[in-house]
């Protein structure tokens, strides 16, 4: 059962990722990119990772997708919706399937053995990033707090500030 | 039951994409999307590292802080598109353009 379970997400995963590297419409990728997140929602499901596919959810597939479809819309050029990519392109496959094969031998001869399943309950989860990991979790604060101001002043028109 | 290896594996597979995505594309807006691809592929191997390699030594990472490293990357991952996106606006404000390859006014 979480053989095909796996095998479902894992293929809508990288059916999802394929797609949003080779398609020639900028929203459409943004559409591969919400079949992709959501996919490894599925997949933190089949970890027994609840909260984390609930985030996933939430951040990727709400706030995430949103903002880059914002983003899109926004920024629309001369050759918008047919794009195109650089010359590079054959070089960057060659590139990232070199990556590819490096990580898939790598992986595969250091595979480790210890094969059990633990799922976290959520009080766990809160008690350990209260009290073990408190300090990162404040740091986590400052930085949403500064790329929130930061993206506000980078973001807004000229006129305002010459006011 | 799925082994670790497994899901390692395309945790690198879904990384080599976003890869090839950052490399290939030329507009700013899809190379943020390809990075997005690359921190869900580590955070699919953060996860399954710590739903499958348990260890109950409080000195050391217990069972479950590999999801909690991944709530960080999730965090970090949106200050980061938030940020990257609103770079990417006054980049098209100022230049009329998000492709890559076309801002090079500092490219010597």
């Amino acid at each position: 059962m979480a053989w095909i379970l796996f095998v479902l997400f894992g293929g809508l995963t990288l059916v999802g990722g394929l797609g949003l590297v080779v398609t020639r419409n900028v929203v459409h990728a943004a559409l591969f990119l919400l079949l992709s997140l959501s996919a490894v929602a599925g997949l933190y499901l089949v970890l027994l990772a609840e909260f984390l596919a609930l985030v996933q959810v939430l951040i990727y597939g709400g706030a995430v997708i949103i903002v880059v479809l914002f983003a899109i819309m926004l920024t629309r050029n001369s050759e918008y919706p047919h794009i195109s990519d650089n010359r590079q392109w054959p070089l960057a496959a060659i590139t990232s399937l070199a990556l590819a094969v490096i990580f898939g031998v790598a992986m595969w001869q250091s595979a480790p053995s210890a094969t059990n399943s633990n799922s976290p309950a959520f009080a766990d989860l809160g008690n350990s990033l209260f009290t073990r990991w408190a300090v990162p979790f404040e740091i986590a604060s400052i930085v949403l707090l500064v790329a929130l101001i930061g993206a506000l002043i980078i973001a807004r028109s000229d006129s305002s500030r010459e006011k | 039951m799925v082994d670790l290896v497994y899901f390692q594996l395309l945790s690198a597979a879904l990384f080599c994409i976003g890869v090839y995505g950052v490399l290939a594309r030329r507009s700013a807006v899809l190379i943020i999307i390809s990075i997005e691809l690359m921190l869900n592929a580590v955070n699919i191997n953060l996860v399954a590292s710590a739903s499958r390699l348990a260890n109950s030594d409080p000195a050391k990472f217990l069972h479950f802080d590999g999801q909690i490293i991944a709530i960080f990357v999730i965090t970090v991952a949106a200050a980061e598109v938030g940020l990257a996106l609103a770079i990417i606006l006054r980049m098209y404000r100022n230049r009329s353009t998000v492709n890559v390859d076309e801002v090079n006014m500092m490219k010597w």
